[in-house]
């Protein structure tokens, strides 16, 4: 009885492990000569891995915190208070860029033509331009330029001066505005660049979720004698969530990356911290993976939340 | 003229909230427009502008050699005439090629009247202004030419014509940085546009290939090969870019052995390529994803080994899908090049700030960053342009000539 023996380059079986087999050893062989290297070139420039650093004295001051700090505390305050601000700029940024987009969003739904056609505009314009020139040009053309004192621009309950934003009804004292909450000129400019950029993108987003609910249910709902809002709400709104929330997500993880850019509005966040950080004690590897890994929680703190909220929101099937 | 008034009385005026959102708008429109017109004729300095030109293109790029890139934008206005007339005038999918389409004709009229005004409005020197209308007149001609006689090409010809711009590009890092009997010019002296496009052009190219290989391995079904792109993918998913670079000009030094680390420039674009292959790679799984299995397992019925079976039959569609997703990525690459400004190479952005903290020219930011802001636009938009042409392009089923498209039907008459 004639035997086919199946040559080995041929063995379906054997191949899946040569092909892992190599692919595994040619990684194995990188990841040695990166480690190798980075351990030799630490141990010859005296930085091995450590962490006692962290209790020195930071020597630099950070302009806002919402933790108490000075120059006089030690680095992980620093880079503590560093995270703090960042996690103000991404809290506030989240629901700010949320209603923004949401608005114009349902604003390219409108009957309004002009109205319809500024919403693809404003999207159109700011998804093409560097979110980092936006950032620059807020702070640098719009929020440094805001007239001090007396001639400051006054709203409603709102003032916005050169010393930064006044909220919750201003008052103007020897010629120095005074008021519950003040938010600086660097933190208000660093917001509203992200907001206007993030909303840009999550209008996009509210415009697919509302655009993939088919049209007869706008009918089916007009002809029960819904009103046009009703029928947003209780018909429309529910069924686009389900496509909305999860591209949601990553919306708000690109903006939690993106607060990152803070430096360029002169606002102190995690990253700026860190920077000055390693410029002062060269301990490269620790405040990168610092950085790395508080970023890295940070999105999974806010995938985690809208994996919850995207339980809430899809179909419930038995 | 009737129907033109009943349409804008629907759109802008149907109910009296309308009317009013209407009206409100159009004064806000109205006070910006006018604003913005007065802003720029009477109180911008367009000198920053002008005196600057040559440091926002070139940055410092030597003087004297700068021919080289006269001549690299000569060469690469003859190709974009080249394939723009080809492209134009061959059929293709059942639509007939024609010389001329109006289309063409009015893309051709915007670009030489841009030709004419960009360099008058900027006050370029009058001999830099010829050399731009000559380049212009270069694109056109060549266009021209080539849709007039494109049908006289030799079909054997024709095949190797996208090959001409890997060889140009080629040939144009040559021109650029030197070598084969030209003066090196180093990368710390390339900057402005040439920086810009330089760093985003080499890491398109080579994100994309990058991408794909992360992606299928991703859908392998070799345990390794998954948890690799799996991590690698999400790891660099999970930073943002700006630490990543940070990464690459603070940690490189230290991971490879003494001289080996690349200059400065080399080591962000680098970094920019790793960072955008991971966000290819994730279109891309999408594209693969949209292929249905039945594809594969037919191809490998039919014969075809697992290479030439991804190669030929699964990678085409699913690239086709990818394709939007994919060219998003590529915009958004070409907007995260004005992050090295954060690391301090002079690119386009990091020229602009190195220009503003000039005292002769304090306080001029709205002006540069206006400008900035157009050329982006105006790239990013014909990327998305492209992008959407190409897709239809692409797009087996929305041929607009049914000779081809439809599968044969039996005769009626």
């Amino acid at each position: 009885m004639a035997v086919v023996v199946t040559p080995w380059w041929r063995n379906r079986r054997l191949i899946p492990w040569l092909v892992q087999g190599s692919v595994g050893l040619a990684l194995l062989v990188l990841i040695a000569f990166l480690l190798g290297n980075l351990v030799r070139n630490l141990t010859a420039a005296g930085l091995l891995l450590s962490w006692g650093w962290l209790d020195n004295p930071a020597g630099f001051d950070i302009s806002e915190t919402l933790l108490p700090f000075d120059a006089g505390l030690p680095y992980w305050r620093a880079l503590l208070a560093g995270l703090v601000n960042t996690l103000r700029v991404v809290l506030a940024g989240l629901v700010g860029a949320t209603v923004l987009g949401t608005l114009v969003g349902v604003a390219s739904f409108s009957g309004n033509g002009l109205l319809r056609r500024l919403a693809r505009v404003y999207v159109e314009l700011i998804r093409n331009i560097p979110l980092l020139l936006q950032l620059l040009f807020w702070y640098f053309v719009v929020f440094l330029a805001l007239p001090g004192g007396a001639e400051a621009i006054q709203l409603p309950g709102v003032v916005l001066a050169k010393s930064g934003l006044y909220l919750g009804n201003p008052e103007l004292v020897n010629g120095v505005w005074q008021a519950p909450l003040r938010l600086t000129v660097e933190f208000s400019a660093l917001l509203t660049g992200l907001v206007v950029y993030t909303a840009a993108f999550i209008a996009e987003v509210v415009r697919g979720g509302v655009a993939s609910v088919p049209g007869g249910q706008w009918e089916a709902a007009r002809s029960l004698g819904f009103t046009p809002a009703m029928t947003l709400r209780r018909i429309v709104l529910p069924q686009a969530l389900r496509v909305i929330v999860p591209a949601l997500n990553s919306q708000y993880i690109s903006l939690a990356k993106n607060s990152s850019l803070a430096v360029a509005c002169g606002f102190t966040d995690l990253y700026s911290v860190a920077e000055t950080t390693l410029n002062q004690t060269g301990r490269a590897v620790e405040v990168i993976l610092i950085l790395l890994g508080s970023y890295l929680l940070l999105d999974l703190l806010i995938s985690a939340l809208m994996n919850g909220l995207n339980g809430l929101v899809q179909l419930k099937e038995r | 003229m009737d129907t033109t008034i009943r349409r804008l009385r629907r759109e802008l005026f149907a109910t009296p909230l309308d009317g009013l959102v209407s009206i409100a708008l159009i004064a806000l429109l109205l006070a910006a427009a006018t604003a913005f017109l007065r802003w720029a004729f009477l109180q911008a300095e367009w000198a920053v502008i002008q005196a600057n030109s040559t440091l926002f293109a070139v940055g410092r790029y030597p003087l004297e050699q700068q021919w080289r890139l006269w001549l690299l934008t000569a060469l690469l206005a003859a190709a974009t005439g080249l394939s723009w007339g080809l492209l134009r005038g061959l059929p293709h999918r059942g639509r007939l090629g024609r010389p001329w389409p109006l289309n063409d004709r009015l893309a051709a009229l915007a670009l030489a009247t841009l030709a004419l005004v960009i360099p008058a409005g900027l006050g370029l020197q009058p001999a830099i202004q010829l050399r731009w209308w000559l380049l212009t007149a270069l694109l056109l001609g060549v266009r021209w030419a080539a849709g007039r006689w494109a049908r006289l090409l030799p079909p054997a010809l024709r095949r190797w014509i996208p090959l001409l711009w890997p060889v140009l590009y080629l040939l144009g890092m040559v021109l650029i940085s030197g070598g084969l009997g030209l003066i090196q010019v180093g990368p710390s002296e390339w900057g402005g546009l040439l920086l810009t496009l330089v760093q985003a052009s080499f890491a398109i190219l080579l994100c994309f290939p990058l991408g794909i290989l992360l992606a299928l391995g991703r859908r392998s079904e070799l345990p390794l090969l998954r948890w690799g792109s799996v991590l690698y993918i999400e790891f660099i998913r999970g930073a943002p870019l700006i630490t990543l670079l940070f990464l690459g000009q603070n940690l490189l030094g230290f991971l490879l052995p003494g001289g080996m680390a690349p200059d400065r420039v080399w080591r962000a674009a680098w970094v920019l390529t790793l960072f955008a292959a991971a966000y290819v790679a994730e279109a891309v799984r999408a594209g693969l994803a949209a292929v249905p299995a039945g594809q594969l397992e037919a191809a490998r019925t039919l014969g075809l080994p697992f290479p030439q079976a991804l190669i030929h039959v699964v990678l085409p569609q699913a690239l086709r899908v990818a394709l939007p997703a994919t060219v998003g990525q590529f915009i958004s690459l070409l907007q995260d090049t004005t992050l090295l400004s954060l690391i301090g190479l002079l690119e386009l952005l990091g020229t602009a700030r190195a220009v503003m903290a000039n005292p002769a020219f304090l306080g001029r930011n709205a002006e540069v960053y206006l400008v900035l802001a157009v050329l982006f636009w105006c790239c990013c938009a014909a990327l998305g342009l492209g992008s959407r042409a190409l897709e239809t392009r692409l797009n087996p089923y929305t041929s607009t000539n049914a000779t081809t498209a439809t599968p044969a039907a039996p005769a009626q008459a």
